[in-house]
């Protein structure tokens, strides 16, 4: 403990003395780590936001294209839609037998950045969602609006809102025909959180060229959905029936777990390569610390000598190298945990991407024990080698007068 | 009573004997110069009393104990607590403000941090406003202080100081030579110098002259 007690101010001081290497050895390790950690938070938030926007959805049919354009745009609402579909043929398949529960979706506009969703309150129980003021839609353009819409346009119960004509923020705006804001949800940390729906018919009618209120707009034969969120009867279905709406021309059918499961698949290559770059960097990081420490050690071996001549123990000489290591992995560590997740909490909050998509760099995750611990590890093992050679150097009969510079 | 008692010594590096001593006393309080020109075995003389090298043969005894025949952490603390250095070269810590190498000394030693010591070994010696002061910044003369001062600073009962004045003018040797007599009388210490300068000698009353060994 004496040892230690000796060992672990001297080894500051030494630390503090070259206070550059010092810093940029920090440094090294803190980015790899940070690095390492907003990619963690990144990837665990995207995937536990993304089963929890999906959870409930056996299938999604929709336009022909790619299936996983179907799911990005109708369950996740970020990417365009594929097409739309006929209302008669979304009626035929949510009438199916194998069919609980079907909710239809009609995309097109947005407000601001926020999407507008036409579809019916069955949407509103995908998600458990539950008002928090207000009522659900009873009529054509009445809108509800998801708790992150409101609170970041500051909505209020009875205002009136203009959608703009796509999915982007620079489509024209739908000026002549307003929304009114009838209700408003509880947060419930899901896609919805950042929609505003209303019923179907309001975006026929707002794709028309009639004033709202002279009743149906549209002969049902011209009506069309975007995609239709399904919710099996019977787990059977998963077999046959994809491949029955497959068969419809026009149509096709997508499932968000195998989906989702593909794009990860895809990202793979992509997240494997940035952990394998940040890997590197934390094994730069390491050899820093590893040469940062040799060459303090070889401008210093008549100090430890000097320690020995005083009284120090070969072991506390070994420490006073190996504890220089372990103080610096600790800051890296520390440094880079907290650059981590302000990282994160900075794109989530700053980047266009992934604002909205509710990431926050305030929470942990267990990986990020096992990134501190590697670190802690390899700072150790980088300080071991050179605390080694000191405690070697400096214990062989006669070293010391040699390493004094007495002969 | 004997500080140091050397007999039968040989010592050297390996097989190779540099020095060899049958018999060697240092009374306590009886400040001894040994003398001899490089290469004479002198520092390797210091060195075994210090227990830094070992023998080759022959005992050692400092204040009363073996320290030849000490387990080496029992002879690091020994060291520590009871002997101090003045080196040629003063290797102080530069990494250290002249205060924290006293308190490293203290601590190496086994012993608390003792600030109130420290403060009154540096006023004594002239240097109490370099406290926080890096030795790098410090003048050759103020660094010998703090050399001395380090050796002192634990009252060990006896002081090594390897060529303490090589590279001193005239001026400079006695103030340094006078400050080691002070410090040593001072804190009850015994003085061991080992030198092969001559200016110092008449200083001592106890001298033991090497010559170097020849090759055989």
């Amino acid at each position: 403990m004496n040892a230690m007690h000796i060992a672990f101010p001297l080894a500051l001081a030494y630390l503090r003395d070259r206070l550059l290497a010092t810093c940029l050895n920090i440094l090294l390790l803190a980015l790899g780590i940070a690095t390492i950690v907003s990619l963690l938070l990144t990837l665990s938030q995207a995937e536990q936001r993304m089963d929890r926007d999906a959870a409930g959805i056996d299938l999604v049919v929709g336009a022909k294209g790619s299936p996983l354009q179907l799911i990005l745009s109708s369950v996740f609402q970020v990417d365009i839609p594929t097409g739309n579909i006929p209302l008669v043929e979304a009626r035929r398949i949510a009438g199916d037998a194998m069919v609980r529960k079907s909710v239809p979706l009609a995309l097109g506009d947005s407000y601001g950045t926020f999407r507008i969703v036409g579809t019916t309150p069955d949407y509103l129980s995908l998600y458990a969602a539950e008002i928090h003021s207000g009522r659900v839609w009873s009529r054509p353009m009445e809108v509800i609006v998801g708790a992150e819409v409101a609170a970041r346009k500051g909505l209020q119960l009875g205002q009136r809102i203009a959608g703009n004509h796509g999915l982007t923020e620079t489509g024209a705006a739908h000026t002549d025909k307003p929304f009114e804001v009838v209700g408003i949800l509880k947060p419930t940390g899901a896609v919805i959180d950042r929609l505003v729906l209303t019923a179907v018919d309001s975006v026929w009618a707002v794709h028309t060229h009639q004033p709202v209120d002279q009743g149906d707009v549209l002969p049902d034969d011209e009506k069309e959905l975007t995609a239709l969120l399904i919710q099996y009867a019977t787990p059977l279905a998963a077999a046959s029936f994809p491949r029955r709406v497959n068969a419809i021309s026009g149509l096709q059918a997508a499932s968000p777990a195998m989906e989702i499961a593909r794009l990860f698949s895809l990202l793979g290559f992509g997240i494997g390569a940035l952990k394998l770059f940040a890997g590197i960097m934390m094994v730069c990081a390491g050899l820093g610390i590893f040469i940062g420490l040799s060459n303090a050690l070889d401008d210093r071996r008549a100090d430890l000598a000097l320690l020995r001549l005083l009284g120090a123990s070969r072991t506390t000489v070994f420490l006073t190298i190996l504890v220089q290591g372990f103080a610096l992995g600790m800051a890296g560590v520390i440094l880079g945990l907290a650059l981590g997740h302000a990282g994160t909490e900075w794109m989530a909050q700053v980047l266009p991407q992934v604002r909205g998509l509710g990431f926050t760099g305030w929470t942990w995750i267990s990986q990020e024990g096992m990134v501190a611990g590697g670190a802690l590890l390899l700072a150790l093992l980088a300080g071991c080698v050179p605390a080694l050679r000191a405690y070697r150097d400096t214990g062989n009969a006669n070293a010391i007068p040699e390493l004094l510079g007495q002969r | 009573m004997a500080m140091v008692e050397v007999s039968g010594l040989r010592a050297g590096y390996g097989a190779h004997v540099v020095l060899a001593l049958d018999r060697f006393n240092v009374e306590a309080g009886q400040h001894t110069l040994v003398l001899g020109p490089s290469g004479c075995g002198k520092t390797t003389l210091l060195n075994v009393i210090s227990g830094i090298a070992l023998t080759i043969s022959g005992d050692i005894l400092v204040d009363g104990q073996r320290v030849d025949k000490m387990r080496p952490s029992r002879r690091d603390q020994f060291r520590g607590r009871h002997i101090g250095f003045v080196l040629q070269r003063l290797h102080l810590v530069s990494a250290l403000s002249v205060f924290d190498n006293l308190a490293l000394a203290q601590r190496l030693a086994g012993f608390p941090v003792d600030a109130a010591r420290i403060e009154s070994v540096l006023s004594q010696l002239g240097i109490a406003d370099k406290k926080h002061t890096s030795p790098g910044k410090l003048s050759q003369g103020e660094a010998q202080r703090v050399a001395i001062a380090r050796a002192v600073i634990n009252r060990p009962a006896l002081i090594l100081a390897d060529e303490p004045t090589a590279a001193l003018d005239d001026d400079n040797c006695d103030a340094a030579i006078e400050l080691l007599f002070t410090q040593a009388r001072e804190h009850g210490a015994t003085l061991l110098v080992a030198t092969h300068d001559r200016r110092i000698r008449p200083r001592f009353s106890q001298v033991l002259e090497l010559q170097k060994m020849s090759a055989a």
